[in-house]
């Protein structure tokens, strides 16, 4: 059994990474190969789907809505995000179990409830979809991230670290400016690049509530029902992956960062 | 100099802190003692603000402190995990009270080298938080408190992190340093050797209750009760019978040392005429060959447990209902005494004191 | 000493403040949790509930008549196409979270027991994928599947089939395909949690009593990653149920789920009382479902002692 294990393991692990990244990594060699239809062999090498992205007014439209809708999420997300975390990790109140379940919950629910169940309400009351309502909805689904990102710096964060900076004279709005604001920056910007990620590959809530402003899945989606421009979407998706890819390996470098900063040696005492 | 004035701090029906009086003295190093809970670190934290009294209240310099949070009050602290800024370095750090003073740069400069110098940290300012030692942090905290010159300094158990032998030189280099700044010290510690070596005066307390205030040698060789005595380390409980009660002294009859005159304990509470005598197990000194007190008791060695420098005796007296605890330097061969063997211990009669249960 | 300052902090936190304290901390508190508590409240219960409401009336044409109703409940749960679409998403959601997790707990105790100092690297690189856009990850997966796709070629290629097979693509199982790789990393993570928290020293008293590799595993290891499993189950089960983009992509006609339905009440169809009750109803048999599981997954580790 052992020996099994020992032998086993590592290679069931690495076949399941190859199950993980084989169907990513399709999009990025078919979207340099000749062929329009996405099939074995290889035709050959070329750059032209990348060629006709920037000619595409839609695509443009498309990717500087996402643009806007995810920076605007990601904002308000993490300032909500903030201040759910810092409550929960700081305050015991009472309803407090309840409050974090109910601000996680968006992660829970399928999200074509959150979906609908937001559009019935929009709709009711009169309000036309536009990216606003888009962000409304992106904002939701960005909190439990955020919050959960967060959390985990501030319960790393040595309360005694603020009550030295008030016990040294500084005002409870110095010591946030001074002591938390610093330590909790990388977790911040973490939190911000994450949002973003998810407001920028999320489909369903812009499907729903994104009415005639397209987002980029929104562009892709409509682009899937031609076969004919099934490269181009691929070449679109690659330069989305490496994005999502670059974003997210600087919000793990900072989220490691933050984690080293919060739990130097010596407050560590158990 | 500050005042605790009838202090209470419950938590519910749970007192933390139970009616508390103290008075603690301009310049003096005055340590909280007591097991874990016993409401030290309790009232260490309402000084010092970040804690609240529910009844009573404390003043320093005459001033109340009722409704003046931490950050304005002329006290500050070193903490249990030294809270040193992670993000800023040490020179950072020490000056992190003084900028909201808004002082002239070289004024704060020369304040940070002198924080930094009294401490023997000269030369390190520019080093990061995360790149010191536990001993170089604790310094870090310990300068970053006094640059501040506050008039009450107050220690959260500051030396647990620290291993047996740099505690034992901080303690020393802590005492040192109190003189020098002149500074009261309030040291909160649940080790009795710290309190006993470094303080001027100690409280201990239990269960949310002061049981005793006094200066060291009084705290360890005059305790007011067994529980006080206990936690100051070993001590032999004789049962005694009062034969008479008169001033400042009560004489006893006790299971094996025969009739003894003892000081009788401000704090003493009669019980019937019932009375607990102790004794420290170091001041029963073993009575070698034909040597010879004015005060023995004979008996046999049944226990012997050797410490290097020391070598603890469990020595079974007749008539005792309990073995005596005996303390004996090695130098004349306590470690080497056969069980069974008959032995005679000499005592000062001084030693002996009375206590309430 | 340690555990003397512990004690006393520990009991600070645990007894709420009296008082002047607990005033200003409760206040405090409930202060700073209200926006993003007000922001779920206004953009999630109460829409849901307003849902819930829907549920209850009837649509006629273009207004909808408030008279409390189960009618559109009876539609949800008799009329066939939706009964079919809705054991569909259920026999789906189940299959993909049973899959899921059994194919994510040998990752995660790979890397919380044999990870070492790469533990890090490992679930960063496990994680990347699902951060990469869903809707490209089920359009590779069509590509894959489909009948000039990628798996198909490769195989003729291979000389393994003569012609294309047409079994890979637009039915149930490609749905499950899809699924279990796009949830794979909610998985993993939830699992790799509890299994990091399972204290090593207790698997080697177990060895020491006398437990050999595969018992103590399922004595003392697997007991003690349950939470962990049963968060992994919950969380890729009660998302999928309700997935719209992958049965849309990959699924045709025999892979449609009950989202596509619910859109089409609200797009369409135009039906909003029976597209809240499927929703409504989608909801409650999921939950019935998960809780069943969770129950079930209890009453086995107990078993397992």
């Amino acid at each position: 059994m052992k020996r099994l294990l020992e032998r086993w393991l590592p290679a069931y692990a690495i076949l399941y990474v190859i199950f993980l990244y084989l169907p990513v990594l399709l999009l990025p060699v078919f979207s340099i190969n000749a062929s329009a239809v996405p099939k074995f062999p290889l035709t050959g090498y070329t750059l032209k789907w990348y060629e006709e992205l920037p000619r595409t007014q839609a695509l443009l439209d498309a990717a500087w809505n996402s643009l806007v809708v995810g920076v605007a999420s990601a904002m308000l997300a993490t300032v909500l995000g903030i201040c759910a975390a810092r409550a929960i990790t700081r305050y015991r109140f009472p309803g407090r179990g309840t409050a974090h379940g109910l601000i996680m919950a968006p992660l829970v629910l399928p999200e074509i409830i959150v979906a609908v169940s937001m559009l019935l309400v929009l709709l009711r009351l009169g309000l036309s979809l536009s990216l606003f309502t888009v962000v409304l909805g992106h904002i939701l689904i960005c909190i439990p991230y955020s919050v959960s990102v967060l959390t985990a710096a501030f319960e790393g964060f040595d309360a005694s670290l603020e009550e030295a900076s008030a016990d040294l004279g500084e005002t409870a709005w110095g010591t946030f400016r001074r002591v938390t604001l610093p330590m909790v920056a990388p977790a911040i910007i973490s939190s911000l690049l994450v949002s973003f990620t998810i407001s920028l590959d999320d489909f369903i809530i812009a499907f729903f509530l994104g009415g005639t402003d397209a987002t980029l899945p929104i562009y892709i989606w409509g682009q899937l029902r031609f076969a004919a421009k099934l490269p181009s979407v691929l070449a679109l998706g690659t330069l989305l992956l490496v994005g999502s890819f670059a974003l997210l390996t600087i919000a793990e470098i900072l989220r490691r960062r933050a984690e080293r900063r919060t739990q130097a040696p010596g407050v560590s005492l158990a | 100099m500050i005042e605790i004035r009838n202090v209470t701090r419950s938590y519910g029906t749970f007192k933390a802190l139970d009616d508390a009086n103290l008075a603690i003295r301009e310049g003096e190093f005055f340590s909280l003692l007591g097991p874990s809970g016993c409401g030290k670190t309790t009232l260490l934290r309402m000084i010092a603000g970040f804690d609240t009294p529910t009844g009573g209240s404390i003043l320093v310099d005459g001033q109340p402190m009722d409704g003046i949070p931490a950050n304005r009050r002329p006290t500050n602290m070193v903490f249990q995990s030294y809270a040193i800024f992670p993000h800023l370095n040490v020179e950072q750090n020490v000056a992190y009270g003084l900028k909201r003073m808004k002082l002239e740069a070289a004024e704060e400069k020369r304040r940070v080298e002198e924080a930094l110098a009294m401490v023997s940290l000269a030369g390190l300012g520019k080093r990061g938080a995360t790149e010191l030692s536990g001993g170089q942090r604790q310094r870090v905290a310990l300068a970053r408190a006094l640059v501040m010159r506050p008039k009450v300094l107050l220690l959260d158990e500051p030396l647990s992190a620290l291993d047996k032998k740099l505690r034992e030189q901080m303690q020393v280099e802590l005492r040192r340093l109190q003189k020098a700044v002149g500074i009261t010290f309030i040291l909160v510690t649940h080790d009795q050797y710290e309190a006993l070596a470094m303080s001027d005066r100690i409280a201990v307390m239990f269960g949310g209750k002061i049981a005793q205030v006094a200066a060291p040698k009084e705290i360890y060789q005059r305790p007011v009760n067994r529980q006080v005595a206990d936690f100051l380390g070993g001590m032999n409980f004789i049962k005694a019978e009062i034969v008479d009660d008169a001033g400042t002294s009560i004489v006893v009859d006790t299971l094996g040392f025969g009739r003894v005159r003892t000081d009788k304990p401000a704090a003493y509470v009669k019980n019937g005429s019932a009375a607990t005598i102790g004794i420290r197990p170091e001041r029963l000194r073993v009575l070698w060959d034909d040597a010879s007190a004015r005060h023995e008791v004979a008996g046999t060695v049944v226990e012997r447990h050797y410490f290097g420098e020391i070598t603890h005796l469990v020595v079974e007296v007749p008539g005792m209902d309990k073995p005596l605890s005996v303390t004996e330097t090695n130098d004349f061969g306590a470690d080497d005494l056969p069980l069974g063997a008959p032995i005679r211990l000499g005592y000062d009669p001084d030693a002996l004191v009375a206590m309430a249960d | 000493m340690t555990a003397a300052a512990e004690g006393e902090i520990a009991y600070r936190k645990a007894r709420p403040g009296s008082k002047p304290l607990l005033q200003s901390e409760t206040a405090r508190g409930l202060a700073l949790v209200s926006p993003p508590l007000l922001y779920a409240l206004v953009l999630l219960v109460v829409p849901i509930l307003v849902v819930i409401a829907h549920s209850f009336w009837t649509q006629n044409y273009l207004t909808i008549d408030r008279t409390f109703t189960l009618e559109q409940y009876r539609i949800a749960l008799t009329e066939p196409i939706y009964r079919d679409l809705l054991l569909r998403s259920l026999f789906i959601s189940f299959s993909v979270s049973v899959l899921t997790v059994a194919l994510a707990y040998p990752i995660a105790y790979y890397i919380s027991f044999r990870g070492g100092r790469y533990k890090s690297l490992w679930l960063f690189l496990i994680t990347i994928p699902f951060w990469t856009s869903y809707l490209l990850r089920v359009m590779s997966w069509k590509v894959i599947l489909g009948y000039n796709g990628v798996l198909n070629s490769g195989l003729l290629g291979l000389g393994i089939i003569d012609e294309p097979s047409t079994a890979l693509l637009y039915n149930s199982s490609a749905v499950i395909i899809t699924l279990t790789h796009a949830w794979a990393a909610f998985a993993i993570l939830p699992i790799f949690v509890s299994l990091e928290k399972v204290d090593r020293t207790l698997i080697e008293a177990a060895t020491d009593l006398g437990d050999g590799p595969i018992r103590s595993f399922l004595r003392v290891t697997l007991p003690l990653s349950m939470p962990g499993v049963i968060s992994a189950l919950l969380i890729v089960m009660i998302p999928t149920v309700g997935d719209y983009v992958t049965p849309k992509l990959v699924g045709g006609k025999d892979g449609v789920m009950i989202s596509n339905a619910i859109q089409a009440q609200f797009g369409k169809a135009l039906n909003w009382p029976l597209g809240a009750a499927l929703s409504v109803t989608t909801m409650v048999v999921v939950t019935a479902m998960a809780a069943a599981s969770v129950l079930l997954l209890k009453l086995a580790a107990r078993r397992a002692r």
